[in-house]
């Protein structure tokens, strides 16, 4: 249900791995594509580096969406990563369902460096359902926000 | 069955092929049982019987750091757990002697109060029924009345781990154990959301889930380290016992027996396996059946994969309507 | 609390355009730790630079935020500035509010607010940077390949031309490989072993090339320049200093049932043998298993007979122990077993036979002294029927064959159908085929010559069936063209098998920690930009052991592969990545759950005393090989207890930063 606060926008992270997804958020930016200022992307060496507590942290500090971009399967930089890193997404995001966190608050997609377009896209359709989807209320921390 | 384990343990004592031996002793009442190790001087005080419930194995990990071997008696369900903590190098087989011992189910004293039995004296086992003695007269239970929840969704009376066995088992397991979890999966988010909180905010975050367990076993939790940027003590805020709860769920994933102590000895009546069982039923459907704990040696699931693995997005796909 | 100093570039008008970097120079200045903020047109240029290394020095900076462009463009640039003004380069982060920011925003406010927030998370990442220094590791100059067929040689011989000791490890009795089976090649038809073995001979003459031959890898440890490499030298029963390859004794053995494996089992040897006339080392070698005198303790001819003294029977194997600073793989392939492919009555009828049979059945030093036999009855065939595409191309759930094209097939049956007509113009060929595929110099002008030129008989389509008629076979096929059905009766069927790794590859990618495909193909590290390289430092690939290919392609890439190596073995030591996993000995619970995702096998384990509050004693950490480790990272998340963290992106680096987005 959208929220009725009207400054309400979205805080949205993604985390990119350096090889891939972050070059393509690059290729994005330097191909004019845009997507929402809300996005913040943070920087990972692989998607495998992205520890569930990144995640969980980001949503006890107030973000509204969570989204992790990765090389696609098969042409990790570390050869391996994005499979594991696919494994616990999986898992998490399942587990995060489980408890009731909307599902469509997380998000992994696979973007290669050579995928600016679909770098922006992916962030304007994620942004868009987190702006539906309204303030993330279940799980912010209110000792965080000042 | 408790006089075959005592004189079997002395003979191993006495031979000097065991040093110690990690059983079970009564408690403060008459039915508790506490894990404890024995040795020549103490062995009579080994107790077995259908109080037994406790996992031992984790105690082995602190103890195979000392000298000599132990013996360790094992149920079914706690080779599971010897196994996984031997797994990942946490006990030295070598320095163990496990004998399996047989389980008949474990008797939860909690649901014999909840017959409304009340000034509880003392407890006997007379096959299938219990003998209740109470301050107000003797009353009698059906054994298969008041087991253990883990009792009831037992993966089976078979060992995984010992040199040798004593004493027969019997099938305690009744129906479905991912029943539960179908059925929270089968709710809108909101009324899982709201399970979930009546359930996680009764927690008082006295870490006795997480001393128990056996694959929470680091010699430093993440939530007591100061540099992990989650430590906390108590749990302050809505999210705090979400957060403990999911990390340690998420830690224990692949590496988790279903021992249910987790549940057993939450003092809140939460029903934590359930957090776990949920991981399991994920893994076992999404990247075929597995079993921690089954044997030594095992790779989880999560330090594997398969370049065919399913997509993150079936989260999104299995939930379907239910969003 | 570090001092950090903020810099924000204009980027000319590419950033200052859409944010107002003033605004952004102003507000980062009460932020945690920053003592010094100011902006600048260009902060990559001389004068920008000068900018920052002015102000690292009279602001004492410990830390320094670099607001620009993506830190794939100019991270190293600042890391350098920052390193000639004496702060360690690793003390540098990059906040990157031109393509993530200026770029694809239009709005000034709300360009100008993300970049602040971006130069925020900067800054609380590099509050918790600590200095990082790389460190080095020596190099072994001596290289190890493993497998000595024509690209293991290839190899070699460059490696050692450039002046480094290579050792080539071949677990037959002699180097050459599958090259050495060979009749001709395509497209130029010269013989095969007119150009391999002077080959091999060079490799045997060169004394910086130690051949260790009927010798296999037993384990290796160790990383990127400091391998160590365990060799079982098995036991030949015959002194190879002292044997002369005379070749008396394999005349004089009586025992002659051995299958000769160079001629691929069509027909026999005896008991002690020498491979093949030019084999190198020209040394013989004894079957223990088929020897008179190891199995009944009688004969001896060949000792009697051994004017040099070279017989030993009391040899034993011996395990050697070498040092490498690189490990080439070169293991090679297989043709697969044809017997699964029982509709072309292979294991039915000795006149079908593989391709690389043919090969051996065409040649000179072949069986049949290069006569043309049907193998069961030594007749002249009159009609001959080659088989394409015998388990290549394989659809993935039929139960038997590869989904690969196996690349060489096409090429050597033209070959094959060219020599037959060449020699024996009187004898028809045909050959079914799914698709002729020809990319490669002068491959396409030699498949059209087999067909115009040669008149060789080309059908499109597959075989069904092949059986034994009245000694003849019997081939049942169909014709895609002119769509129908194909009986032809023949005297022989050549099937043009797929071929496949070598059986000992996937034990050797295990020993390497080298990753392999499905199909027990080394994987390269990058399938475009690094083809010749395993992802694990220090490991290359040549040959077929990376996938099917030709002669020219296997010696290209042992060559390419050769020059890697040449440019590792001529560093004195390697600098490592420092950004690397490390381990914290007092929270580490030695549960080996990180071992067992590294890629690289970088992490071992070791016992050790530890002295913390949680733990006193003797316990078994994680310890990470930094000369080996990558910094992916797959390790710090499957430690439940963080003790694994990973220098320049920890869990506290990143933490911070998603504290200040989320702000």
């Amino acid at each position: 249900m959208p929220v009725k606060n009207e400054n309400w926008t979205p805080t949205i992270v993604a985390f990119c791995c350096n090889w891939c997804s972050y070059a393509g958020a690059d290729l994005a930016g330097s191909s004019r594509l845009s997507y929402p200022a809300n996005v913040k992307i943070i920087r990972i060496p692989c998607s495998c580096r992205l520890n569930p507590l990144f995640v969980l942290r980001a949503f006890q500090r107030g973000a509204d969406g969570v989204i992790l971009c990765g090389c696609h399967p098969g042409d990790c930089h570390y050869t391996t990563g994005n499979y594991y890193a696919r494994r616990r997404m999986t898992l998490l995001f399942s587990m995060l369902d489980y408890l009731g966190i909307d599902r469509r608050r997380t998000r992994v997609e696979w973007v290669s460096a050579a995928e600016g377009a679909k770098f922006s896209a992916t962030m304007n359709d994620f942004a868009k359902t987190i702006t539906e989807l309204g303030e993330n209320k279940k799980l912010g921390d209110l000792r965080c926000k000042e | 069955m408790q006089r075959m384990m005592i004189d079997r343990a002395k003979e191993l004592l006495a031979s000097g092929q065991v040093n110690r031996v990690l059983g079970w002793e009564q408690g403060e009442h008459s039915w508790d049982r506490t894990p404890a190790f024995f040795d020549g001087g103490n062995i009579e005080n080994l107790k077995y019987d259908g109080f037994c419930g406790p996992n031992v194995s984790k105690y082995l990990v602190g103890e195979v750091a000392k000298d000599g071997v132990v013996l360790a008696f094992l149920k079914p369900c706690d080779s599971w757990s010897f196994n996984q903590l031997a797994t990942e190098h946490r006990i030295n087989t070598e320095k163990v002697y496990a004998i399996g011992v047989g389980c008949r189910g474990k008797i939860d004293v909690e649901k014999v109060r909840a017959k409304g039995i009340k000034g509880i004296l003392d407890i006997a086992e007379d096959g299938d029924t219990l003998k209740v003695h109470t301050l107000y007269g003797d009353s009698t239970v059906e054994r298969k009345e008041v087991l253990l929840d883990k009792c009831l969704s037992c993966k089976g009376k078979e060992h995984k781990a010992g040199a040798e066995f004593i004493g027969q088992s019997e099938e305690t397991s009744v129906g479905d154990k991912f029943e539960l979890v179908a059925k929270l999966e089968a709710m809108t988010p909101d009324e899982r959301f709201a399970f979930w909180r009546s359930e996680l905010s009764k927690c008082i975050r006295c870490n006795a889930c997480r001393n128990v367990c056996p694959a929470c076993s680091c010699i430093k939790c993440v939530f007591d380290n100061p540099h992990t940027g989650v430590q906390n003590k108590a749990a302050a805020d809505d999210f705090e016992e979400n957060l403990f709860h999911i990390i340690r769920a998420f830690h224990v994933a692949g590496r988790c027996t279903d021992c249910g102590e987790c549940s057993r000895v939450c003092p809140q009546g939460i029903p934590l396996h359930l957090l776990n069982r949920k991981f399991i039923k994920d893994i076992d459907e999404l990247y075929g059946e597995y079993r921690a704990g089954a044997e030594i040696g095992q790779r989880h699931p999560l330090e594997n994969f398969d370049k065919g693995d399913c997509e993150p997005s079936i989260v999104h796909e299995r939930g379907g309507s239910a969003q | 609390m570090h001092r950090i100093g903020v810099f924000v570039c204009w980027c000319g008008s590419n950033i200052a355009a859409t944010v107002d970097v003033k605004r952004v120079a102003e507000a980062v200045k009460s932020e945690p730790g920053v003592v010094f903020s100011t902006d600048y047109q260009y902060m990559c240029s001389e004068n920008g630079q000068a900018t920052i290394r002015n102000a690292i020095k009279e602001y004492k900076l410990d830390g320094i935020v670099v607001c620009s462009c993506s830190p794939r463009m100019h991270e190293a640039t600042f890391r350098k500035t920052a390193l000639t003004a004496g702060l360690n380069p690793y003390m540098v982060e990059i906040a990157n509010i031109r393509e993530q920011c200026s770029w694809i925003h239009k709005d000034m406010p709300e360009g100008t607010e993300k970049a602040i927030i971006l130069a925020r998370a900067a800054i609380a990442k590099v509050q918790r940077n600590a200095p990082l220094v790389a460190g080095s590791s020596p190099v072994t100059k001596r290289a190890l390949v493993i497998g000595g067929g024509i690209a293991g040689i290839q190899t070699a011989l460059d490696v050692a031309e450039a002046g480094y000791e290579v050792d080539i490890v071949e677990k037959s009795p002699t180097i050459g490989g599958r090259m050495a089976q060979l009749d001709k090649t395509f497209p130029t038809l010269d013989c095969a072993a007119c150009i391999l073995t002077p080959k091999m001979v060079d490799a045997s003459q060169n004394e910086k090339i130690n051949l260790i031959t009927y010798a296999e890898l037993e384990s290796v440890s160790g990383f990127v320049g400091n391998f160590t490499a365990k060799i079982r030298k098995k036991a030949r029963y015959v002194d190879e200093d002292k044997c002369t390859g005379c070749g008396v004794c394999t005349e004089k053995c009586p025992s002659r049932k051995g299958l000769n494996e160079f001629n691929m089992g069509l027909n026999t040897r005896g008991a002690v043998y020498i491979p093949f006339a030019q084999a190198i080392p020209n040394v013989a070698v004894i079957d223990k298993n088929q020897c008179l005198h190891f199995r009944t303790g009688k004969c001896g001819l060949c000792e009697k007979n051994c004017s040099a003294g070279a017989i030993k029977f009391d040899q034993t194997e011996e395990i050697l122990e070498r040092q490498y600073g690189a490990i080439i793989v070169a293991t090679g392939f297989k043709p697969i077993d044809a017997s699964a492919f029982d509709e072309y009555a292979y294991c039915q009828s000795k006149d079908v036979v593989t391709s690389l049979e043919f090969e051996r059945l065409m040649n000179a030093a072949g069986p049949s002294k290069g006569t043309l036999v049907c193998p069961s009855d030594g007749r002249h065939p009159k009609e001959i029927v080659f088989v394409q595409c015998v388990g290549s191309r394989c659809s993935s759930d039929a139960s038997k064959g590869k989904e690969y094209c196996s690349k060489i097939c096409c090429m050597y049956t033209a070959k094959h159908a060219m020599l037959v007509r060449e020699k024996y113009p009187d004898v028809k060929v045909h050959v079914f085929y799914i698709d002729v595929r020809t990319p490669g110099k002068n491959f396409d002008e030699f498949y059209r010559r087999a067909v115009e030129q040669y008149d060789v008989d080309y059908i499109k389509g597959q075989v069904g069936k092949v059986s034994v008629e009245n000694g003849r076979l019997h081939v049942q096929g169909s014709n895609l063209i002119d769509n129908e059905q194909v009986h032809i009766d023949c005297d022989m069927v050549v099937l043009a098998t797929a071929i496949e790794p070598d059986p000992t590859a996937r034990s050797i990618g295990t020993m390497l920690t080298a990753s392999m495909d499905t199909n027990d193909f080394f994987t390269e590290a990058h399938p475009k930009l690094r083809p010749v390289e395993s992802p694990t430092a220090g490991v290359f690939l040549s040959g077929v052991c990376q996938g099917p290919k030709d002669i020219p392609e296997t010696v290209a890439q042992a060559s390419a592969a050769a020059a890697k190596v040449i440019g590792l073995l001529s560093k004195d030591s390697l600098t490592c990545n420092p950004c690397v996993a490390h381990s914290d000995p007092l929270l580490c619970n030695g549960c080996s759950q990180c071992e067992n995702v590294c890629p690289y096998g970088a992490i071992s384990y070791e016992d050790r005393e530890v002295r913390g509050p949680e733990f006193r004693g003797v316990k078994r950490v994680a310890v990470v090989n930094e000369a080996v480790c990558q910094g992916c990272g797959a390790c710090t998340v499957t430690c439940p207890s963080t003790a694994m963290d990973l220098k320049g992106f920890s869990n506290e680096q990143i933490m911070s930063e998603v504290d200040a987005i989320c702000r």
